[in-house]
């Protein structure tokens, strides 16, 4: 039937067509999305002039990549970087585009569409490609400002706006899109919360177990969850105030987002008397009832079967434009799908049955409930029908691959559960290595089903050696991006680049951020307090941890002296108490001595504290001072009180600070000495003494090559010749000794002094937060170090100056100044 | 009554310890008590938490460590507790001895034993 209607459209069609138009006929399409312009584009690749196209868009932006919303959202992309087709695409292709003028009417007689604006277009063939609307079930309080649907870039950027100047979002719906939506929100720092009807998360996709970890993983990202949650009403009178649940829960929020799924956009077909049921019916050959319209993407029902994911709709653009490019012979079959979550570190893999459904069906199961990894295979007849796979999915594909081809898993039974690697007995798990066990047919992008043979052939053919190329020409990893891993794989394997642009590690488990990219956003974005950082750059946990929060203050601390206030609950506790905890839980108190001198009256006073708070052991240090340990919190003020009296002041022994600056004797006594080293040491000191860093620093000046003050081991050594002083950097003794860099060699102390300055400054604003000299230079090169510092006369100025203008700020006694802090040193006592 | 022991209950007493600004936001002070140390802590949600100054690992004074969220960091080897459990975060695994404790009119109250 379908058949005889087409070829007799066909017949009518070619007659009209000449006698309007000898060249081309009219296609008008209707959506300008993802759908309608995959298959624009493949029947432009096929026949790029047989016909004149107007495209209708209800949006007022070009056709975008509506998978990538959930990134913008979330931060991880701009507007700009998931636009598919410029308008200047439109143009080169002489395509017309409509923006927001959605067509309101179709008159299948006369042959043309109507939009709401009154225009009238004719058509020869019409593609429908009107997508979907999203599912709102009817509750009171829906139109109520605040609340939203999660579907188009408007939405996004109401919610956007919303994160701006609301603390609290609830999200109705726990499948893919409410997650998305709900981890968006939450990256932006809203407190989020997800209210859900069914007992576990992604339940269509995910079986029990792999929902409950993720809902476990994402509780720990600070999103609540009201799991069988039948949402009854929006509160709210003149702005949403939350949800009320059927069972009574109440839950506050500023914003509510309704995100439980989609429905086909059916409306025009309907009105213009095409067969519809709960989408646009169409044909193996993607055409209507109507054999002049076609319809493609998420309106359309195909064999009972109404879609969602991107996959089967490039399939069905394949196939439409085949057939609207005369090819007779083009079917559509959907192929099998598999789905991934794009939450950022949260890995989910599921594809086929989700649990055996029928008696001869088998579960393998492996779950390590410590790393959080879970993966279920379901076979029947020794072929995999369904795979689930939590926390480590670098095995879907494969996994996925047997399933399509339908392997006879019976030879490697025993190793299948545990991924490709083990199953094909290679014994390596080198990625670079897993994917090139992989066949040419095996699907690497599940977004836009690009296989390994294509990318591998596009990467030797146009030379392609960066991600963003192959991104550009095969598509692969342009849509989610959770296969960027086995594309840059393939990278390296075909072209031998190491494309791992991505791959810095987080700062901590509150951030998926890494210290670089903090670091910069920092000074870039003008973020100048904790909170302001956590928010700005969506911190997982309210008020980060023991490990993010002493190094975010340094950072600040760095970026802006003199106008970020310390935090010092973010301070180590030694920081905090200016004194060094031991195991007993008391203290070791070192005052400093400049350049490892000291005097009578210091040492006297330095004897009297320790008979007057019965101190009792007294060490000198291999910093060239004295350590008095075993100090009870409560004597910290009044032994830093009595230090301070004799003229002495806290040595920092205890932080990430400038420590000391270890001495020889140098010329004043020694018969091999070149320079007075003692006197270098003490300008050194007095110059960098109370300086915060990302680690401990540690000078020393040796007076000569004998180097008896150790310098090649320091953070930064001078080691004085005939002719002037050689500067050394980067070495340290610790676990990894190290020995120093020379940097250069100058002439004065003045150069010294200035060169110090220059490279510490350029550490401190650049290495990462408990990362010393040594790691620092070995990451940027020494010579890097030396094009900062040596080369560029004027940088290693501004540095240095900048390195002043801090110490400004910096050089104050904490001991002396503590008065204020002091009482939390007391121990407080019940009152009677 | 009189101004410190609030109410009795099963043998204790609450007793005011101190004032809610005497504890550092996102920081603790100690209490020195007959049976030891407590260390009471505050969150940035200013919800105060009474737990022994005493790590279950190696002893360390929990007052001394990091707060963040409902949690303190133990200063000496990085334990974390849960300030609503007292329990260590796992891996680790032991328990810190909690005492019940109110704030009312920003005074913070002990329930201690008379």
């Amino acid at each position: 039937m379908v058949r005889l209607l087409s070829a007799t459209a066909a017949i009518r069609t070619h007659t009209r067509m000449n006698m309007l138009s000898p060249q081309r006929q009219r296609l008008v399409v209707i959506g300008n999305g993802m759908a309608g312009m995959r298959t624009v584009s493949e029947l432009l690749a096929r026949t790029p002039h047989r016909y004149d196209i107007t495209v209708f868009g209800a949006e007022p932006h070009p056709n975008y990549d509506r998978i990538a919303l959930s990134s913008v959202l979330a931060g991880e992309k701009t507007l700009d970087e998931i636009v598919i087709n410029s308008r200047a695409w439109y143009e080169e292709n002489k395509i017309r585009l409509i923006t927001s003028d959605p067509v309101v009417a179709i008159d299948r007689v006369a042959r043309t569409v109507t939009s709401s604006s009154g225009l009238v277009a004719p058509y020869d063939r019409l593609l429908l490609a009107t997508g979907s609307k999203p599912l709102v079930p009817p509750l009171p309080g829906l139109t109520l400002p605040g609340v939203c649907t999660f579907r188009d870039i408007a939405d996004v950027g109401q919610m956007i706006a919303a994160s701006e100047t609301h603390q609290r979002a609830v999200v109705i719906g726990g499948g893919l899109l409410g997650l998305e939506a709900a981890w968006g929100l939450r990256r932006r720092g809203m407190s989020v919360a997800v209210v859900h009807l069914m007992p576990t998360l992604m339940e269509r996709q995910l079986d029990v177990a792999a929902g409950t970890l993720l809902q476990r993983d994402l509780d720990e990202r600070g999103i609540a969850f009201f799991t069988n949650g039948q949402t009854e009403e929006i509160t709210g009178t003149d702005h949403a105030t939350g949800v009320k649940l059927a069972d009574g829960r109440e839950v506050p929020a500023d914003i509510v987002v309704v995100a439980i799924g989609i429905r086909p956009n059916i409306d025009l077909a309907r009105a213009c008397g095409l067969e519809v049921n709960r989408g646009i019916v169409v044909g193996d050959d993607m055409a209507t009832a109507d054999a002049d319209i076609y319809a493609v993407g998420e309106c359309i029902e195909h064999r009972g079967q109404v879609f969602g994911l991107v996959l089967p709709i490039w399939e069905q653009a394949k196939v439409c434009a085949a057939r609207l490019a005369g090819d007779e012979d083009a079917i559509y079959v959907t192929p099998p799908l598999s789905t991934k979550l794009k939450i950022t570190g949260i890995d989910v893999f599921s594809a086929g049955a989700l649990a055996a459904a029928a008696e001869e069906d088998e579960e393998l199961i492996y779950q390590d409930k410590k790393r959080g990894t879970y993966r279920k295979l379901v076979l029947r007849d020794n072929r995999i029908v369904g795979t689930v796979l939590y926390g480590e999915v670098k095995d879907g594909p494969w996994y996925f691959q047997q399933m399509r081809e339908g392997t006879d898993i019976e030879a490697i039974r025993d190793r299948l559960i545990l991924g490709e690697a083990a199953a094909s007995l290679t014994g390596t798990v080198d990625p670079t290595a897993k994917v090139a066990a992989l066949a040419d047919s095996a699907e690497i992008c599940g977004c836009n089903g690009v296989c390994k043979g294509t990318i591998t052939g596009k990467i030797t053919e146009l030379k392609l050696t960066t991600l963003d190329g192959v991104r550009a020409h095969t598509k692969a990893s342009a849509s989610c991006g959770s296969c960027t891993p086995l594309v840059e794989g393939l990278l390296a394997l075909t072209a031998g680049v190491d494309a791992k642009a991505a791959g810095p590690r987080p700062m901590c488990k509150c951030t998926t951020h890494g210290h670089a990219f903090v670091r910069r956003a920092i000074v870039a974005d003008g973020l100048k307090t904790i909170p302001k950082v956590m928010q700005h750059l969506g911190w997982l946990r309210p008020d980060g941890c023991h490990s993010c929060r002493p190094a975010l203050n340094f950072y600040l601390l760095c970026a802006w002296p003199g106008e970020y206030v310390d935090d010092q609950q973010s301070r180590f506790v030694n920081e905090r108490n200016h004194a060094n905890i031991q195991k007993d839980g008391t203290y070791s108190v070192i005052p400093r001595m400049w350049g490892g001198q000291t005097n009578p009256t210091e040492l006297r006073a330095i004897a009297d504290v320790a008979d007057k708070f019965g101190i009792p052991e007294m060490k000198v240090t291999g910093g060239q001072r004295i350590d008095l340990l075993g100090v009870k919190r409560e004597d910290l003020p009044a032994v830093w009180a009595d230090l301070n009296a004799a003229g002495m002041v806290s040595g920092h022994a205890y932080g990430k600070a400038l420590r000391t600056v270890k001495t020889c004797v140098g010329s004043t006594w020694c018969r091999f000495g070149t320079q007075d080293s003692t006197s270098m040491g003490v300008a050194l000191e007095k110059m960098t003494w109370g300086s915060w860093h990302p680690h401990k620093v540690k000078l020393a000046v040796s007076g000569c090559p004998r180097n008896c003050a150790e310098a090649t081991i320091k953070d930064f050594g001078v080691i004085a010749v005939d002719s002037g002083w050689e500067l050394h950097i980067g070495g340290n003794g610790g676990i990894h000794l190290r020995g120093t860099d020379l940097l250069c060699k100058v002439e004065t102390p003045e150069e010294v002094l200035e060169y110090c300055g220059a490279f510490l400054q350029l550490y401190r604003e650049e290495a990462y937060y408990l990362d010393r000299t040594a790691p620092y230079v070995e990451r940027v090169g020494l010579d890097y170090v030396k094009a900062q510092v040596v080369q560029d006369a004027a940088n290693r100025k501004a540095l240095h100056a900048r390195f002043l203008f801090a110490q400004g700020f910096a050089q104050f006694d904490p001991w002396a100044a503590g008065g204020h802090v002091a009482n939390t040193f007391k121990t407080l006592v019940p009152a009677e | 009554m009189d101004g410190s022991v609030v109410s009795g209950a099963q043998g204790t007493h609450w007793v005011e310890v101190a004032r809610l600004e005497d504890i550092p936001r996102l920081g603790s002070r100690v209490v020195a008590t007959a049976t030891g140390d407590i260390a009471l802590f505050r969150t940035s949600e200013d919800i105060v938490f009474a737990l022994d100054d005493h790590c279950p690992h190696k002893g360390g004074p929990l007052s001394q460590g990091i707060v963040h969220g409902q949690a303190v960091t133990c200063p000496l080897h990085n334990w974390v507790i849960d300030l609503n459990s007292g329990e260590a975060q796992a891996p680790d695994v032991g328990c810190v001895k909690r005492t019940p404790v109110q704030v009312q009119e920003g005074r913070v109250l002990l329930a201690l034993r008379a």
